[in-house]
């Protein structure tokens, strides 16, 4: 299928500094793209510049194979809808609001009544449309910056965190609200988030934005199981990631030495090769310590297809919400979560000696 | 004596208003290419015009004398002492308080509202409006600022209109020549007149936006 837009090799200066930097990215039409990266990282950047808003000093915007600096300003830009983080309504109706971009456009009176009050209801907002702007809350503001890009029936669908502002309950219904309409529309999309889980529920593909640079693009479990590198790694929540060796390699399983042990992993990469080992939390599983019985015969573990079992001490227990994170000193920190029945269970407290395990499909390794 | 109180107060609200009209024309575009615009000297640009806000009306008095004065550079259009004289200087002493405001009441809007009408496809021409019209309130204010600081000022009017009676004579004028003679009377009289005016006029502008205030709640 033909690519929406296609970037390649693309800069962005301001004050004289390179700020964004994209070797290649392309999107293909009904696709949705998810970029994701820390504060600061030059996503909205890069939505600015996909919207015709932000020049660019070096490289090439295609959009459908033609050249954005050869394309009307205006008329690219009415092509295209743009959600800011903040809904930035204009001091008038709800109605009004939606209407805006059709005003602009020239459409027709019955026309934009027409789908304006599509889009109101679609959206759930139809009770509010005589309502100011200014008096909404900041879910029902957002629904409305929602339906006031919808109407437009945009080529290309730019989202810039929108809803990072939300509270956690508003924020899941719009989020689900917005995989409906994106998947009931087939608009193309890119959704710019700092939130993994956001990426996760709406990105067919995830691009991962660090210090200006696109680092990665894949589908997200590319992208969250295998990292590029340890920054990508380290912002897609993996929190072990241990510098080591390749010192054995037979039939897509290697060995690596790292944090003072023989850690097992499943990767076709040669003996001697220089490695980031890389462990997502909710990948290690915690039980008791294997102590040896007294007849020196050691106990059963959990019956359980994990090749690397570790012994250490718990460091300490950190509850998230319903999860708890568990840091046990195996000679390195190794990141743990668990969720409270089972640290409950385990009677886990700092200083207890436990045993942790993972499978080695979980590690994964970036060559460095 | 009623006619010409009536004279002189029509007079005063022509004049008065007509300056106050061309200050908006000049400066609305003007505040808003400040507040908008990105050009090389424009931080200075601005701080002129907010200094150009105090400037004192004598000063406009004496500047509109000079080149008007029969020897003066313009002295051949003959406008020296006649209604349109007064209307040039208050319209000098009002056009840098409606650009002034005008860009300060832009400027206070959220920078990323302009974003945000581009991505929706407004043009230049509709973005601009978009921002007058969400910033119509202190707008208004400006235009009243502007009527204000004319309908009020005395020294220009009496330099360059030169006070004739039943040709340039405005109630401010007017109050400063029958204080003269000593005649107190009408001189309250024609200030009650004066603060009347510039209350009606006040008043209908802040009707006009308070009434924009209610109505922007309704489609």
């Amino acid at each position: 299928m033909m690519s929406l837009f296609d970037i390649q090799n693309l800069g962005v200066q301001r004050g004289g500094q390179t700020v964004l930097s994209v070797p290649a990215l392309s999107v293909k039409e009904g696709e949705v793209l998810a970029v994701i990266g820390p504060n600061g990282a030059g996503k909205s950047t890069l939505l600015l510049t996909l919207a015709g808003l932000l020049p660019h000093s070096r490289g090439q915007i295609s959009f459908r194979g033609q050249p954005l600096a050869s394309l009307d300003d205006l008329a690219y830009r009415r092509r295209i809808g743009l959600v800011m983080q903040e809904p930035l309504l204009l001091d008038d109706s709800v109605f009004n609001n939606i209407a805006a971009g059709l005003r602009f456009r020239h459409v027709p009176r019955p026309e934009i009544t027409r789908r304006v009050e599509h889009w109101l209801a679609r959206l759930g907002v139809a009770h509010l449309h005589r309502r100011p702007a200014r008096k909404l809350s900041g879910g029902e503001a957002q629904r409305v910056s929602l339906a006031r890009a919808f109407v437009l029936e945009p080529e290309l669908l730019l989202l810039d965190e929108p809803f990072s502002a939300l509270d956690t309950p508003t924020r899941t219904h719009l989020l689900e609200d917005l995989q409906a309409l994106l998947k009931e529309t087939g608009l193309t999309a890119a959704f710019i988030t700092h939130d993994l889980d956001e990426a996760l529920l709406l990105g067919e593909r995830v691009a991962v934005l660090i210090g200006g640079t696109l680092r990665q693009v894949g589908t997200p479990e590319q992208v969250f199981s295998s990292p590029t590198d340890g920054e990508v790694a380290a912002f897609v929540g993996v929190e072990t990631i241990l510098p080591g060796q390749v010192v054995k390699a037979e039939e897509g399983q290697v060995v690596v030495q790292a944090g003072g042990l023989r850690l097992e992993a499943v990767s076709t990469l040669a003996v001697g090769r220089n490695v980031l080992f890389c462990l997502r939390p909710e990948d290690v599983t915690i039980y008791p310590p294997e102590i040896p019985f007294a007849d020196g015969q050691k106990p059963h573990p959990p019956a359980s297809s994990a090749r690397n079992r570790l012994q250490g001490r718990v460091q300490s227990l950190t509850p998230q919400g319903p999860l708890v994170r568990v840091v046990v000193n195996c000679g390195f920190p190794l990141m743990a979560l668990i969720t409270r029945t089972s640290a409950r269970e385990l009677q886990l407290a700092e200083g207890l000696p436990v045993s942790a395990s993972f499978k080695a499909s979980a590690a994964h390794l970036i060559p460095r | 004596m009623i006619p010409e109180i009536l004279e002189v107060t029509s007079l005063s609200l022509q004049v008065s208003l007509l300056a106050t009209v061309i200050s908006l024309l000049v400066g609305l575009p003007l505040g808003t290419l400040l507040a908008l615009g990105r050009f090389p000297g424009q931080r200075i640009a601005l701080s002129l015009v907010n200094t150009g806000m105090a400037l004192p009306p004598v000063v406009v008095g004496l500047l509109v004398s000079m080149l008007l004065w029969r020897s003066g550079p313009l002295g051949d259009l003959r406008l020296i002492y006649t209604p349109t004289a007064i209307v040039i200087a208050q319209t000098i002493i009002a056009a840098p308080v409606v650009t002034g405001l005008t860009a300060a009441a832009l400027q206070q809007l959220d920078p990323r509202l302009r974003l945000q009408l581009m991505g929706l496809g407004a043009s230049r021409h509709q973005m601009i409006w978009t921002l007058w019209k969400e910033a119509r309130l202190p707008l208004l204010a400006a235009l009243m600022a502007g009527f204000g600081s004319v309908i009020s000022e005395v020294g220009a009017s009496m330099m360059v209109g030169g006070n004739i009676r039943y040709q340039t004579r405005v109630l401010t004028t007017a109050i400063v020549l029958e204080t003269g003679k000593g005649n107190f009377g009408p001189a309250v009289a024609l200030s009650i007149l004066l603060l009347a005016l510039a209350f009606l006029v006040n008043a209908a502008l802040t009707w006009i936006q308070q009434h924009g205030q209610q109505t922007k709640t309704h489609q």
